[in-house]
């Protein structure tokens, strides 16, 4: 453990001490003599890879989990193996990744929800309810209408209001598990802003995040932590990116993927009929709207087409629609020129289309089939004969693909839901880069991933490209659509803002496409 | 369980199975055996209250199923027409369907190798008679199968409601056929059929006089069998479990998510519907109007206590036969009815137990996912 730097004063009680936590599952040793400490008061990141213990150490100071060693204390008091009421009595307030508001409900309902507000014990008093939401609204800068009903909020305002929850409960010290991870660059500035303000009026936050341009913006002090150990404990003023990331990692890496090495194998004439192109592709959604609404591109092959957008502007329902996932109410998909709009999703599989879908947990994997299983699926014909699947080969295919993009650990006959959500990814790509294709479609490819795969997946994803793949790349990171891709399209409300060469877009021209204060020039 | 039909790839056997292996048995065995011994604790209650002692009741109660052979040829005659119902529903509940029309396929399947038995000529050759027959029960079943799974997949609607709502109307059906058409008078069954008659075990061991059990045990345990390959040997079974498991990585896997439906409710009552055979050309030789008899439904149960796989519904087929023999064989000392209140305790004991205790096994060795 490197600690350079030191808990600020003795005087000063930490908000949070967390010392010489272990905590095992079975054979894995989730957390190793972990530790960490935050002042009140401060912004503090805890960074690290995709299984490295963050989680299940703020699981611990929540109360959800008991550690098998380790104190932990809050404000001074050994409140170690305490439970989550404990927790939430104490004023530890965890904003989970996944939203957990009831749809139907309205904001001022979900924030009292299990703490109703009762006139003469009976009848619910929303109106109160409502105006308390109002008033710590107003507070915290977290500006909601807490009579909208949650299912008609977007992404980020759906966060404001798990934000406010917590809040609601009192919370003094609040943890945000990747809180960044669904929004667009003005949210991000917004939910800075809102943290800002809570910490200076003393709140203390930890926010849990691989994102390291982020840790540096907003944190005070990070805790780095691998394999289940805090490597290091720094403030943030006092180092770099490229330092947090080689503590993450334990190695060098490069935080750009470089692209602008032009490929070799990069055909030389147009090639007109070649890739994928999509001609005025209207796409219906479930309450009669055009979610997608008259969209036409093309990607050759050797091009990265990279979509961005603000999440929930059509970019989901386009990749669908392209795989063959969502029906096409007009418009045409053509690979390689065939017409494929009414093809199967097997048929555009034979016609050369790959798929690395954004949910790798609900659509790219059974979670309970094994590595090898799953790194079948979609081509489990080609590993059959007569109808019987052939065990040898599908074996030696996961063996080879484990070894060559790293699958850990190296076990085909585990289930998919016991790898880490990198490798878990690693599972998809290898699968849907491993066979013959001819068009990729990559969807989020490195959400959720840790920086050493982010680096791998973008390689392989230049590596096809260098192949003459035709690859289109849907991402909510501006910087990996910009470092990857050839073109660069915008996507707001069902269309393309904007299509424009990468190496003439920046990050706030297209940030101002993705709000739509500028309306751009394509279809 | 799924057991994964990689596990036994050569080559790779040794380095990795071992431990994946030993924790399936675990889940596999440990849950049931749980469950067991809480229906085990409540059974001695239950024989308690009555003022009897629980060692001569169980004593008794084995003495009566596996202590003789005519009683274990009794179990053997139940377990087989469980075993066939069992594999319908586990066959079904892979592909993520709940089919609860066991009962009426079964009756159907039983009714069409009565007609087909009663339409063949007397001196029709054994083997030809028996196929044509088996095929008839399984049509039969696989006709009232895939209505329910037609109406799934064209219309959304769900299976559980139309294949409970398709047992009141088959089974009326069959009883106005038999009793308006069919029936030998003063009874509520058909006439004997004319070939097909599957020979009894007693036909082989004369030790087992008097019981029910015909061969139509060697096919339930064929299709178990085949049952198996199926799902895990076969592309067919790998998309079936994928549909059920996980229908939206399904679809994405190019995999007919509908097509595999319709085929999997259908083979559920094709399966159910082969269960025919046991009562119908083992036993008595017609069809009889209710001759089912809940067998459908508690299919369902061994259908979860033998956690869904071919095997483990084989065990769980011959241990609610047991039970169901041998409440006739306790009836002096207890009433019968125990019988029925301790599998009722069984079904409830798995279907919370099992959960929990995989989940207590799970939390023992799992991993976090943070």
């Amino acid at each position: 453990m490197t600690s350079s730097a030191a808990p600020k004063s003795a005087s000063v009680v930490p908000a949070i001490r967390m010392d010489g936590i272990d905590k095992s599952f079975g054979a894995i040793r989730a957390n190793r003599g972990a530790s960490v400490e935050v002042m009140p008061g401060e912004i503090h990141a805890l960074v690290g890879e995709n299984g490295a213990g963050k989680s299940t150490l703020m699981r611990i100071l929540g109360g959800l989990m008991k550690p098998d060693a380790g104190h932990v204390e809050v404000n001074g008091r050994d409140v170690t193996g305490w439970s989550t009421n404990e927790a939430i009595a104490a004023g530890i307030g965890i904003v989970h990744q996944h939203f957990m508001l009831v749809p139907t409900l309205s904001v001022a309902e979900n924030l009292v929800l299990g703490a109703e507000p009762k006139t003469r014990g009976i009848v619910l008093d929303y109106k109160h309810a409502a105006d308390d939401v109002r008033k710590l609204s107003n507070e915290t800068g977290l500006v909601i209408a807490p009579e909208r009903l949650i299912s008609d909020l977007s992404v980020g305002e759906a966060q404001r209001v798990e934000i406010l929850k917590v809040l609601f409960r009192g919370a003094r010290i609040l943890v945000l598990d990747e809180p960044t991870a669904v929004l667009s660059p003005p949210e991000v500035r917004e939910l800075w802003a809102v943290l800002r303000r809570l910490r200076d009026k003393g709140d203390t936050i930890v926010l849990i995040t691989h994102r390291l341009d982020e840790v540096v913006e907003i944190s005070n002090t990070i805790t780095v932590m691998r394999a289940g150990q805090t490597v290091a404990r720094v403030n943030t003023s006092e180092t770099t990116p490229a330092e947090i990331a080689r503590l993450m990692v334990g190695r060098e890496v490069s935080l750009s993927a470089g692209k602008r090495v032009q490929p070799s194998g990069r055909p030389t004439g147009p090639q007109p009929d070649k890739g994928l192109e999509a001609r005025n592709l209207i796409v219906v959604g479930s309450r009669g709207i055009r979610v997608i609404d008259g969209v036409s591109f093309s990607v050759r092959p050797g091009e990265i087409l990279g979509i961005a957008g603000v999440e929930g502007n059509g970019q989901t329902e386009l990749i669908e629609a392209l795989a063959g996932l969502r029906p096409v109410f007009a418009g045409e998909i053509l690979i390689d020129g065939t017409d494929i709009t009414r093809r199967s999703v097997a048929q555009r599989h034979d016609a050369g289309l790959s798929h690395i879908p954004e949910d790798r947990q609900r659509r790219g994997l059974i979670l309970e089939y094994t590595v090898a299983n799953n790194l079948i699926l979609g081509v489990q014909k080609h590993f059959s004969s007569r109808g019987i699947i052939d065990s040898t080969r599908v074996m030696e295919n996961a063996m080879q693909e484990i070894s060559s993009f790293d699958i850990r650990p190296p076990n085909p006959v585990l289930a998919a839901r016991a790898l880490s959500g990198g490798n878990q990814q690693k599972v998809v790509v290898a699968r849907e880069m491993g066979r013959e294709f001819s068009v990729l479609l990559a969807s989020q490819p490195t959400r959720g991933v840790d920086v050493g795969a982010i680096e791998f997946i973008h390689q392989q994803l230049l590596d096809a490209r260098a192949q003459g793949k035709a690859i289109l790349l849907v991402s909510a990171e501006l910087n990996e659509v910009l470092a990857l891709s050839d073109q660069v399209a915008v996507m707001y409300r069902g269309k393309f803002a904007v299509v424009m060469p990468a190496a003439e877009a920046s990050e706030e021209v297209l940030g101002e496409y993705m709000i739509g204060t500028k309306k751009g020039n394509a279809a | 369980m799924s057991a994964s039909p990689l596990t036994e790839a050569k080559g790779v056997q040794s380095t990795f199975t071992t431990a994946p292996w030993r924790e399936r048995a675990e889940e596999a065995l440990i849950p049931p055996l749980v469950a067991l011994l809480v229906a085990l604790i409540c059974g001695d209650l239950l024989i308690l209250s009555y003022g009897q002692s629980p060692a001569a009741v169980y004593r008794m109660l084995l003495e009566g199923t596996w202590g003789n052979a005519y009683g274990f040829g009794q179990v053997l005659y139940k377990a087989t027409t469980l075993a066939f119902t069992g594999l319908a529903v586990s066959f079904g509940l892979r592909a993520g369907l709940f089919n609860i029309g066991g009962e009426s396929q079964l009756a159907a399947g039983g009714f069409g190798a009565a007609l087909i038995g009663l339409a063949l000529p007397a001196g029709t050759p054994l083997i030809l008679a028996l196929l044509v027959c088996m095929i008839a029960a399984g049509f039969a079943g696989g006709v009232v199968g895939a209505v329910p799974a037609y109406l799934k997949t064209r219309f959304g609607a769900h299976e559980v409601i139309v294949t409970i709502m398709l047992n009141f109307i088959v089974l009326a059906l069959l009883n106005w056929f038999i009793a308006g058409h069919l029936h030998v008078p003063e009874t509520l069954h058909t006439p004997e059929i004319h070939a097909g008659v599957l020979p009894r075990l007693a036909d082989i061991d004369s030790r087992f006089h008097g019981s029910a059990a015909n061969l139509a045990l060697i096919v339930a345990v064929l299709v178990a069998i085949a049952v198996w390959f199926y799902l895990f040997r076969a592309r067919g079974g790998y998309e079936l479990r994928a549909v059920g498991l996980q229908p939206q990585a399904a679809e994405y896997g190019g995999i007919n998510v509908n097509r595999v439906w319709m085929r999997a409710l259908t083979f559920s009552g094709v399966i159910a519907g082969m269960g025919g055979i046991n009562y119908v050309l083992g036993y008595k030789h017609y069809y009889e109007d209710g001759f089912a008899s809940g067998a459908g439904f508690l299919g369902i149960a061994v259908a979860l206590v033998g956690r869904n796989h071919p095997f483990g519904v084989i065990i769980a087929a011959f241990f609610f036969a047991t039970l169901s023999q041998g409440g006739l064989a306790i009836h002096a000392f207890v009433p019968k009815q125990m019988m029925d209140v301790l599998q009722g305790v069984v079904i409830i004991a798995v279907a919370t137990a099992v959960p929990e205790v995989r989940r207590l096994l799970r939390g023992a060795r799992g991993r976090s996912d943070a």
